[in-house]
Parts: C-alpha cells; sequence; structure tokens
C-alpha cells in the first residue's frame, strides 16, 4: 500500500483548488502541498463558465450596493456577515489574478470593463469576452506551474475521507492510470470538487459533476446545508443543456415565447424596454426567469420540441458586429449544436439545471465542522449565494474563498501533529476491500450504471425540479430509496485495474445518490417556498420557521436527519426582493 | 506476478505505435509538405544552371554558344519545365506561409493574410514585367 | 437515412493483451449526436469496458481529443452525419503513448508546458492597490489568439515532428509561451527565447502546418511559431551586432 504525506491536501483542480493551492504555497512555501484530482486541473469545469465574475471597481458602485443585490439575490437566505467579506475581498482578488495575467476585457482606456449582469444594479461584472471561466482557469492552472512546493497528483480519483479522533487524517485514492490505491496523508484536507449537476439529467455541468467532495464529506459526518437549493439557469439548449451565458441577455437579449412576446413582463420583473434595464425582465434573478418559463409553458404558450419545450432568445437586433465581439462563443455553439445562426435566427432556449446553492457547510474561513477539513468553491456553502445565486458571483467566490479556506488549512496544517499510518490503516484496508470486492471482483448483479443513472435523473427531474409539492417529494425519497437497493446489485462490464472508468462511473454513481438523497429530503423538510426552492403547496415565504439553513446528516437510514441553524442577518433585514422597479 | 502478456499488478503497460519511414503517405497534408520541401531541389538545380549561364556569358561567345545548345535539348526542356512548375509550387506556399511568418500591423489592427499574400502576388508580378520589358526589348 | 452506424473503435487491455487490436459496435445514427454521444452510447448501453476521457462536451475542456477516421479530432465537436454512412474509425490521439483503448499518457506534455515558463514574470508586480495593469483592446488583441488554447493536444498529434523526435517541445506549448511573450504586462520574453532556442525548442520546427490545420480553436500554433523564429533569428543577429550590448 503507497502512502504519501503531506501538510495540506487539496481535492480538486478547479478554480477554487488551484487559487487555494496558491494561497498556501505563498502563506508558507515550505509546506508540503498536494492537489489531487480526478481529472488534469485544466479539465476542471470551471472552463466551461462563460459570464463573467462581479467585484466592485466602478466609481459608481459601492460594496454595499453589490451586498444588498447578493442579498435580495438569495431571497435573504445568505449569511451576511459572508457576503459583506465577500463583496469587501472581491475586488482584491479579482486584481491578483490580473496581475497573474488573465486576459479581461477592456475599455479603450486600457482599463478592465464591466457588463451588467441578472440580478445586479450596478455594472460590475468582469468579463473575458464570454469565456471567462476558460481564461481564469488557465490563469490559474498556469500561474501554479510557477510554484514548486504545489505537487500536483493528476487523474488520481478520491474514493474516501480517512478520520481519526475527530479529525480528518487524509484520503485514499485510487491512481487511475494504474488501478493502484493509494492513501494520501496531510493534517488539513480542502474539497474543492464542485457541484452535483449531474443528478439532473438536463444540466449545464461537464460529466464529472457528480458531487465527489460533498458525498466524502457526508460520509465523514459533516453536514451538507442547503442542498434543496438548486439553481435552473433560463437559457440552456436543448437536449445537450449546453449553456448560453447570461451575458447574452445582458448585452441585450430578449426572451420570447411562441407568440414571440417578452413573456417575463407578465411575472412582476418590469417593463419591456429596447435596451437592457438593470435588475429587470431578462436581467432579473435567474430563479425568477426559470419560474417564469414553467408557468408559460402550463399557459401552453412555449414551444414543443423532442427534447421538452422551449423558448426563443432572440440576439438578432444586437448586430453580427456586437455578438462577434462580446459573445463569440455562443455564436459558435449555436451553429455547433443547433445548426442556427444566431445572427440571423433565434435560439431555442430552456432552463437547465446549473449550480447547487447547497453544500458542505463552513464557515467564514471554509472550515467544516470536522477538524482539519475544509471547502471552498460550489462544494461549499458559506453561504453567500442563499436560495439564489446571482450569476457570476460564483466565480468570485472561488477566488475570495479558495484563498480564505486555503490561508485556513495551512494555518492548521502548521499549528497540528502529523498523522501517523498505525491510527488508521485499519480503514485504509477497509476501504480498498471494499473497492476490490464490492466492484471490481464482483460477479453476477443485474443492473446497468447508466440504466440507474438515467433513472435517479428521471427522478430528481420530476420531483425535485422547478416547482416542488409535497407528494412528488415523497414519492420521489421511496423512489430514490428503492434505486439505491438496485445499485448494490450493479454489474460491472470492466474488471481491470489500467484506466478502469466503469468503476469510477460506478463510484461517482454511489456520490451523485447521496447528493441526491440530500437534496430530495432537504426540500422535503422546508415547508415554504424561497428563491429556487418553490413548493406549490406552501407558496409563500415563512421568515418566522424557515429563515435558517437547512443541514442535512447522513444517517444509517435512507433518510438524513434535517436540523436547521439561523441566518447570519447584520445590516438587511428581511424584505421584499423587487424586480423591474 | 507477470502475465503472459507482459503485464505486472499495477504496472504500467503502455504502447506505443511504431511511426513508419512512410510517415508522409498517410494524409495529404503531410505529402503537400514534403513536395514543398523537395521543391528546394529544383530550386537549386536551377541556381546552379543559372551560375553556368552566367560563367558562360563570361567565358565568351563560344561557351555560350555551347550553353545554348544544350539548353535546347529535349532533356534540357524537360528539366526546365519540371524545374519551372516545382518553382512556381515552391512559390505559392511561399506566399501563403509569408503572413504566418511575420504579423504586419496598420495603426493597431492586423493586417488580414489574403491581403498579405496578395500584395507578395502582386509584387512578384511588377518584378516579372519588368524583367519581361528588358528581355522583350532587346 | 440507416438508422444505425458502424463504429470500429481500437481497444486496449494491456492486462490482457500486447497490441491494439479494432472492436466494432453498431450505435443508432442520430443527426444531432456527437461522435462523443456514439462512444458513450457504446461505454453505457453495449460494453462498459471502453474507457475514454471527456468532461464538458462543449469544445472547451480538451478532454476529448481521439483520431476519427486517421484525423486528431474533438468528439464532442464532430457529428455522425459528417462521417455518414460510415464505418467510422475511433483510435487513442497519435503519437502518445496509449494506457488504455481511447487514453493516452499527456504527462509529456505537462511537461514541456511547465518548461516553457507559461506565467507572468515581471522584474517587479504593482501593488494591488495600485489597480490593474493598463491594457489596450489593442494590446489584448495581439495574444488573444493564442490564449484560447484548450490544451487539446491535437495539434501534437498533427505534428509529424512530434511522431519522429518525441522531445520537440511541440506547437502548443510554443504557442502559450507567445501568449505570454506578446502580453504587454509580461516582461519574459528573453526568458523564454532562451529555453525555446535550445535543442527540441522551436528550431525543430519545419512549418508543416498541420497544427493548425486541426486546430478547434484556431490558436493558429504554426503562425504563432514562425512569428517565434523571426524574432529569435532578429534577437541573435542582434547580439552579433558589434555595437550591440547584448
Amino acid at each position: 500500500m503507497d502512502v504519501f504525506s503531506h501538510d495540506v491536501l487539496i481535492v480538486g483542480g478547479g478554480g477554487a483548488g488551484l487559487r487555494a493551492a496558491i494561497a498556501v504555497a505563498e502563506t508558507d512555501p515550505k509546506l508540503s502541498l498536494a492537489v489531487v484530482s480526478k481529472v488534469y486541473p485544466m479539465r476542471s469545469h470551471t472552463v466551461s463558465a462563460e459570464g463573467g465574475a462581479a467585484a466592485v471597481i466602478k466609481d459608481d458602485d459601492s460594496l454595499d450596493d453589490h451586498a444588498y443585490d447578493t442579498i435580495s439575490g438569495a431571497d435573504w437566505l445568505c449569511d451576511q456577515d459572508a457576503v459583506e467579506l465577500f463583496v469587501n475581498e472581491a475586488p482584491g482578488e479579482m486584481l491578483q489574478l490580473e496581475h497573474w495575467g488573465c486576459p479581461w476585457s477592456r475599455l479603450s482606456d486600457g482599463s478592465v470593463a464591466v457588463r451588467p449582469f441578472g440580478g445586479m444594479k450596478k455594472q460590475r461584472t468582469w468579463f473575458a469576452a464570454d469565456k471567462t471561466g476558460f481564461h481564469m482557469l488557465h490563469a490559474l492552472f498556469q500561474t501554479t506551474l510557477k510554484y514548486d512546493p504545489i505537487q500536483r497528483y493528476d487523474e488520481y480519483f478520491v474514493t474516501k475521507l480517512l478520520v481519526d479522533d475527530g479529525r480528518c487524517r487524509g484520503v485514499v485514492a485510487i491512481e487511475l492510470a494504474t488501478g493502484r490505491i493509494v492513501t494520501i496523508l496531510a493534517k488539513s484536507v480542502m474539497l474543492c470538487t464542485g457541484g452535483c449537476g449531474k443528478v439532473f439529467p438536463f444540466t449545464t455541468n461537464a460529466n464529472i459533476k457528480n458531487g465527489d467532495g460533498m458525498s466524502l464529506a457526508y460520509r465523514a459526518g459533516a453536514p451538507l446545508k442547503d442542498m434543496e437549493f438548486v439553481q435552473y439557469h433560463p437559457t440552456g439548449l436543448p437536449f445537450t443543456g449546453i449553456l448560453i451565458t447570461e451575458a447574452s441577455r445582458a448585452e441585450g437579449g430578449w426572451l420570447l415565447n411562441k407568440d414571440g412576446y417578452r413573456y417575463l413582463q407578465d411575472y412582476d420583473l418590469g417593463k419591456p424596454e429596447p435596451h437592457p434595464v438593470l435588475r429587470s425582465m431578462e436581467l432579473g434573478p435567474r430563479d425568477r426567469l426559470s419560474q417564469a418559463f414553467v408557468q408559460e409553458q402550463e399557459k401552453g404558450r412555449t414551444f414543443e420540441g423532442p427534447y421538452g419545450n422551449y423558448v426563443h432568445l432572440d440576439i438578432r437586433h444586437l448586430g453580427k458586429a456586437k455578438i462577434d465581439k462580446s459573445i463569440p462563443f455562443v455564436r459558435e455553439l449555436c451553429r455547433k449544436y443547433v445548426n442556427i445562426d444566431p445572427v440571423h435566427e433565434m435560439i431555442p432556449v430552456r432552463p437547465v439545471v446549473h449550480y447547487i446553492m447547497g453544500g458542505v457547510h463552513t464557515d467564514l474561513d471554509g472550515a467544516t465542522p470536522l477538524a482539519g477539513l475544509y471547502s471552498a468553491g460550489e462544494a461549499a456553502c458559506v453561504s453567500i449565494n442563499g436560495a439564489n445565486r446571482l450569476g457570476s458571483n460564483s466565480l468570485t467566490e472561488l477566488l475570495v474563498f479558495g484563498a480564505r479556506a486555503g490561508n485556513a488549512a495551512a494555518k492548521f496544517a502548521l499549528e497540528v501533529e502529523g498523522n501517523g499510518i498505525s491510527a488508521i490503516s485499519a480503514q485504509v484496508g477497509d476501504e480498498q476491500r471494499r473497492l476490490e470486492k464490492d466492484f471490481l471482483e464482483k460477479q453476477g448483479g443485474t443492473e446497468r450504471i447508466a440504466t440507474v443513472r438515467e433513472e435517479m435523473q428521471k427522478i430528481m427531474e420530476e420531483c425535485v425540479g422547478i416547482y416542488r409539492n409535497g407528494k412528488d417529494l415523497e414519492r420521489g425519497a421511496e423512489e430514490l430509496a428503492k434505486l439505491r437497493e438496485r445499485a448494490d446489485n450493479i454489474a460491472l462490464d470492466d474488471h481491470s485495474h489500467t484506466f478502469n472508468t466503469e468503476l469510477t462511473a460506478a463510484l461517482e454513481l454511489g456520490y451523485m445518490m447521496d447528493s441526491a438523497e440530500a437534496i430530495i429530503h432537504s426540500a422535503k423538510a422546508r415547508h415554504e417556498s424561497r428563491g429556487s426552492h418553490q413548493r406549490t403547496d406552501f407558496p409563500e415565504r415563512d421568515d418566522d420557521k424557515f429563515l435558517q439553513h437547512s443541514l442535512a446528516y447522513r444517517t444509517e437510514s435512507d433518510a438524513p436527519r434535517i436540523e436547521y441553524t439561523p441566518v447570519s442577518i447584520t445590516r438587511w433585514p428581511p424584505g421584499k426582493r423587487v424586480y423591474g422597479k | 506476478m507477470t502475465t503472459e502478456s507482459g503485464y505486472t499488478l499495477y504496472h504500467p503497460k503502455w504502447y506505443r505505435h511504431p511511426v513508419s519511414v512512410w510517415w508522409w503517405l498517410s494524409s495529404w497534408g503531410y505529402m503537400k509538405f514534403v513536395l514543398r520541401e523537395l521543391t528546394s531541389v529544383p530550386v537549386a538545380i536551377f541556381s546552379l544552371l543559372t551560375l553556368w549561364q552566367v560563367r558562360s556569358l563570361a567565358n565568351g561567345s563560344e561557351a555560350y554558344a555551347r550553353f545554348e545548345t544544350w539548353m535546347s535539348s529535349p532533356l534540357a526542356v524537360v528539366l526546365n519545365v519540371l524545374i519551372f512548375v516545382a518553382v512556381l509550387f515552391h512559390t505559392q506556399t511561399w506566399f501563403l506561409a509569408a503572413p504566418k511568418a511575420m504579423e504586419v500591423r496598420l495603426s493597431g489592427k492586423r493586417v488580414p493574410d489574403i491581403l498579405i499574400i496578395v500584395s507578395n502576388y502582386i509584387g512578384w508580378g511588377v518584378v516579372s514585367a519588368v524583367v519581361a520589358w528588358f528581355w522583350l526589348g532587346r | 437515412m440507416a438508422d444505425t452506424i458502424t463504429v470500429s473503435v481500437s481497444r486496449y487491455r494491456p492486462e490482457q493483451e500486447s497490441e491494439p487490436t479494432f472492436q466494432d459496435y453498431d450505435v443508432p445514427f442520430r443527426d444531432d449526436w456527437a461522435v462523443l454521444d456514439a462512444i458513450n452510447h457504446i461505454k453505457d448501453n453495449i460494453d462498459g469496458s471502453l474507457s475514454h476521457r471527456w468532461s464538458c462536451r462543449m469544445g472547451v475542456c480538451g478532454s476529448c481529443g481521439m483520431m476519427v477516421n486517421g484525423e486528431p479530432t474533438l468528439t464532442c465537436a464532430a457529428f455522425l452525419s459528417q462521417y455518414a454512412p460510415g464505418p467510422i474509425r475511433i483510435e487513442p490521439l497519435r503519437y502518445f503513448p496509449v494506457i488504455r483503448d481511447l487514453v493516452v499518457d499527456i504527462t509529456s506534455f505537462m511537461t514541456k508546458l511547465k518548461k516553457v515558463k507559461p506565467w507572468i514574470i515581471r522584474k517587479e508586480e504593482k501593488a494591488l492597490s495600485e489597480g490593474e495593469y493598463r491594457q489596450s483592446p489593442d494590446e489584448l488583441d495581439a495574444y488573444k489568439k493564442y490564449s484560447m488554447c484548450i490544451n487539446c493536444l491535437l495539434c501534437y498529434s498533427a505534428c509529424p515532428v512530434i511522431g519522429l523526435e518525441p522531445n520537440f517541445i511541440g506547437p502548443a506549448s510554443i504557442a502559450l509561451a507567445q501568449r505570454y511573450n506578446l502580453d504587454s504586462r509580461d516582461e519574459g520574453a528573453l526568458e523564454r527565447l532562451s529555453i525555446l532556442s535550445q535543442d527540441d525548442g522551436m528550431w525543430q520546427c519545419t512549418f508543416v502546418g498541420e497544427c493548425s490545420e486541426v486546430c478547434p480553436k484556431d490558436v493558429d500554433p504554426a503562425g504563432a511559431i514562425q512569428r517565434y523564429k523571426l524574432t529569435g533569428a532578429a534577437n541573435w543577429f542582434e547580439t552579433i551586432l558589434p555595437w550591440s550590448s547584448k
């Protein structure tokens, strides 16, 4: 059994993980630091983000404005001390990334350009054409190459967190290229593994977004917070679910129903103007736009397609020059994947799952209740996104909380004693046996991974969609429990060791089922409608009972134990979310 | 333990496809490249012929007459036709490569590749016209 | 239009065999399916032991590069309809060692990338309190093309020099070096030049030009390398001039 020992271990090599690695390397270059990722870092899903990253930089803007937009966007479910910290540190982090070479789009005077974005009263979204995530990830990744202390374990699949004496001690991982199972010990472990969008059938998310870190933390006893809040992005392509960035609406795109009517005006989002108006119409928050789509669909005013209903996103009036300059990737994606040229035709779009506001419960420094375990990025829930995230806040969140959690993890590692393998060798042995017995060597078995996965996705779409109700949630929870049993009966075709992606798919299915369980049960327990969690049986927001975060703790049974923890309110008492005025 | 296929548990056993000496036949792109590189041979031969022509000139009208006789032989004509075709191909690929080697910017905006290629052809045309004028005018 | 198409996939199971073989599968023919969708269909429904890499399925992560009918291709951006009626031949990226089936080892590229120092090199960093480095849209334009590289490595599979001289640093690495050289915020051009002027650096390139042909993001690495050669040559000339300070 191979054992590697480090001071700090970061699981996940996306925006948050890489930013945290740099933070650790800068805190103390003598710390032994490892970044473990199941894919090469430049393949991380941060790369697909398009629109932009928000930070206050222009004179007409203020930190309080950014905070208010975020808090009202979150329907008051976010922790305001976290939001204040976030908006405060955002500009510094974004400037740091600019210094590290990120090619932000510029104004003619050479200063960084900003664009309007959904739910924001002022323009504060920095962008790099419409491939912001791509440029941010590559700038971060290439910058990490200059820090020698950062040691990477590329294509190592983490299967378990090692916990002993109330502290996280490291991980067990599979070296994909050889199938060798290794132990990586560390004084502090950080989970930056992203969200779990693949739990749903139609999503902008990549294949690798299976909620690995969330499940690892959940199984180790850390709670998952606010999992019921799943963001549907209003404009994804039907069938593939590929993201058509909010920037296309920020630049002036319109959402039109079957009758060519800008239907958002019927949903308390303002009056249609020829040019985009901040916090109004197409620049409203994502949850409200997705909900408007469902209501239009119920009224029969959407198009019917082979892959579900859709509406049109019209950007023809922007003109070829503007499209090629500001959103060229959108044009490329439309031509390639739906065979239309958005300069001349309208884009078919529908809401698709995009982001999970929930995640591993952390404090302001990214620390989870389990000592030595930290988390940042989409995998974590601090929470700054509350019940609904504003577009362009998550890319900035990677930098701010990636750095904070990295610093905290580094400090923890400097303060505590190291780990011996003897304390946890039993756990490691058990894990090795589990992987071999339950997966690799198992014969018989009747289910295929893809079948179980598709069933799970179907249940989630039907029972935990944009509009939910008690009956469907109950049914969904039961069916999910039954599906769990079926998942134990999965047969692998591949019993080899070398780069066995069927084994990883089976493990990922297990992770996704944990997230699905947490989502469904948290949704069942929340008897109100807030942000992206809308219940037809409890249509109103209930601040008396539910201005709290839900915490899902794993139990021996199929259902997690749901507890609640208060939301931190500082300067903005709960109010009404008003858009379009 | 090592199996019959030579695999040892947990040890990587990569396969490296051997690269054939006929690699350049596997695609048209590669063949175009090799042909382009091979045109350097006809160009070199042409340079030698031109040097011989100059030397013959320097050595007097008898030497030049001998040069002209050889150049009118069928073998020499065929050789020259082949050289001409090769030089044309060489020129065309050279001009296509020109904008790649140097990015020309006028007042901050990049000059499109096609303009650079076309202006090279125009330049070639002008020089050819001047040479032709001299030659036809004698 | 037929409703199935034959896909011939290169399989390599190091634990059982010493060489790759081809295995044929019949997949449904849908005109909105990419080649990647066909491969996923095989893995999900027919043969779960087929190993391949993929992630974003929208042409931005660079994971799914493979040889399709002998050409380096991003399988998420190539559609079955382009290859109808088939059969379609799918093999792992050329010139890289094959780990398993369609998965190749790319650690050589990771080493080469680090070698060219692809980060902003400056003698002195500006303080964050002084704001951003000013960079006009034209200055951004100077290197923007080269920053679009998704590290898919199709260019390495297209480059015969990589096949014949595997230590050649390769098109993507040089294009990324140029991305930083031409970035107005960077001051490391000379440092990178000395690295790329060595053996296995830019001079190994013979301008075949296939790398730019296959690049799915129009990065034009061939152009980047030829321009860099010009810069390198000019720089060398300067060093031999009697009045130069170099």
